[in-house]
């Protein structure tokens, strides 16, 4: 490992006027992914700033009944805050489905958003990895890619976003708060994590510098009928294959209000507007949810070893909609 | 204590078992080297240093966490409790004792994990958080019972490589129980 400065940030505007906008220093969080990407030589900075102990670690109803959660909350305090288990179950069960404990108890919010794909490629210090050392290939593409991308993805890059927590928060319209050192500024979820393209190493639309302060939900009525459905090669403590987070209003058979994000099948939570689009208003059976998700995933251009993903979305969206639908029947 | 911003190194103070510990650190080191190779608390093991295999795991202000992937520096000012301070003197934590009554390991490298992950995890259990196998996390419908597959799915940060689960879930049930039956 690289050897590093270490600063403790006490206040927000510390924080960012520590970190100085320097590309060589990075905000430390609970270190689950940076510190472990250190030790791997993935990740050199020369300086840390800590943001461990910022004010930033309370979840709050907002006027409008939506959520602001802080982003030092801890994955734990998040998972386990009654109004977030009671207006949003389905983020409650997405944080619970990812790491440990352990790990759950260490992270926080803000680095949840920020946590680097589990490519192994992009992991291994002696492979090429475009989103490592751009410009370098990437031998995912003809190599290893049972777990990728099957939709946004490039020739350039065909990696996951490995966050479960995200996926929820993509469905539910979540606002990223930050903080530079021009002042405060606002990104939805949905345009949080930049297009692959040829640059798989731009991952956020972040300003250089900016310190993430918190994440708003905005009042989801429809998110109090929710879940989140994680698929992985065990039962527990692993990164997903596919994932689904939804949430739906059914009244008299009709789909009144309808809500979709998809997890582990593109480099960012995959927001399944499509298939909102075309769901809502009409029956709510499984032959709506089926061609809802065929045309959401018509986009999909999956490689040799993924193509079982879009079928395992296909089946994701129908099972966990028909069961929504006959939670809402009864 | 704020080191100048060019140092790689720092005086801190560690808290751990309730005892104060002054040591300069390079800030590679991890909570897990300081323990095991700076402070001779060599109860907590390293398994694979990724923070994978839950063989490592403290309290940090009473909750679990691997020592692997925290930072000594950034541990500074916290609360670490390790295996070595979890019994009450000479008498036995609870769960220390039901690992013992039912055989809950078999080499014992994983077993002090184990242990500590068991204690946090059942406070946290009894603190009303649901987990992944919870059926309805809504908090109107109430904590899950620990059931085994609830303690499964709550251990399954810490592993075993004789494969001792049956035990250690047997052994966590009944710490869990006598918890409950002291709460009550």
């Amino acid at each position: 490992m690289r050897d590093f400065g270490y600063q403790r940030a006490h206040d927000v505007s510390g924080a960012v006027a520590l970190l100085g906008a320097d590309p060589d220093a990075r905000f430390l969080g609970g270190g689950t992914n940076l510190v472990d990407l250190m030790k791997t030589g993935v990740e050199r900075p020369a300086r840390l700033v800590d943001v461990r102990e910022l004010p930033l670690d309370r979840i709050e109803v907002t006027e409008e009944g939506g959520l602001r959660i802080g982003a030092t909350v801890t994955n734990s305090d998040l998972a386990a805050h009654p109004e977030v288990r009671r207006r949003y179950p389905a983020l409650t069960q997405a944080v619970l489905a990812g790491a440990s404990g352990q790990l759950r108890n260490m992270a926080t919010v803000g680095g949840n958003l920020l946590q680097r794909t589990r490519c192994g490629y992009f992991a291994d210090v002696t492979k090429p990895c475009n989103k490592r050392v751009p410009g370098s290939g990437c031998p995912a593409v003809e190599g290893e890619h049972r777990n990728h991308a099957v939709l946004g993805a490039s020739e350039h890059c065909v990696a996951t976003h490995p966050s479960d927590m995200a996926v929820a928060l993509t469905a539910f319209d979540a606002v990223v708060s930050y903080e530079t050192a021009d002042g405060p500024g606002e990104l939805p979820l949905t345009e949080f994590y930049l297009p692959v393209g040829d640059t798989p190493h731009l991952e956020t639309a972040l300003p250089a510098g900016a310190l993430i302060t918190g994440v708003t939900l905005p009042p989801a009525p429809v998110a109090a009928h929710s879940r989140y459905r994680k698929v992985r090669e065990r039962a527990s403590y692993a990164f997903a294959i596919g994932s689904l987070a939804a949430a739906m209003d059914v009244r008299d058979g009709v789909v009144r209000d309808v809500r979709l994000a998809l997890g582990a099948v593109a480099s960012r939570p995959w927001r399944a507007r499509e298939a909102e689009r075309l769901l809502t208003g009409g029956p709510a059976d499984a032959e709506a949810f089926a061609a809802a998700a065929d045309a959401e995933l018509a986009a999909a251009r999956p490689l040799p070893d993924n193509r079982y993903k879009v079928t395992l979305m296909r089946n994701l969206v129908v099972a966990v909609l028909t069961e929504l639908a006959e939670e809402a029947a009864r | 204590m704020a080191p100048a911003p060019s140092s790689t190194s720092s005086a801190i103070t560690l808290t751990i078992n309730g005892e104060k510990y002054p040591l300069s650190v390079d800030h590679r080191t991890t909570l897990l080297d300081a323990l095991r190779e700076r402070l001779d608390l060599t109860g907590t093991k390293k398994g694979c240093d990724q923070g994978q295999c839950g063989a490592c795991t403290v309290l940090v202000d009473g909750r679990r966490a691997v020592a692997c992937l925290q930072l000594a520096v950034a541990a500074e000012g916290r609360e670490i409790t390790t295996i070595e301070g979890v019994a009450d003197g000479e008498r036995l934590h609870p769960v220390q004792q039901a690992f013992l009554d039912l055989d809950g390991f078999q080499c014992g490298y994983c077993t002090p994990g184990q242990i500590c992950s068991a204690v946090a995890m059942i406070e946290e259990h009894a603190a009303g958080w649901p987990s992944a196998v919870t059926d309805d996390v809504r908090p109107e419908a109430g904590p899950p019972p620990l059931t085994a597959e609830e303690i499964r799915e709550r251990m399954s940060g810490n592993l075993c490589r004789c494969g001792a689960y049956v035990s250690i879930v047997q052994a966590v049930a009944q710490a869990a129980a006598v918890d409950e039956e002291a709460a009550a």
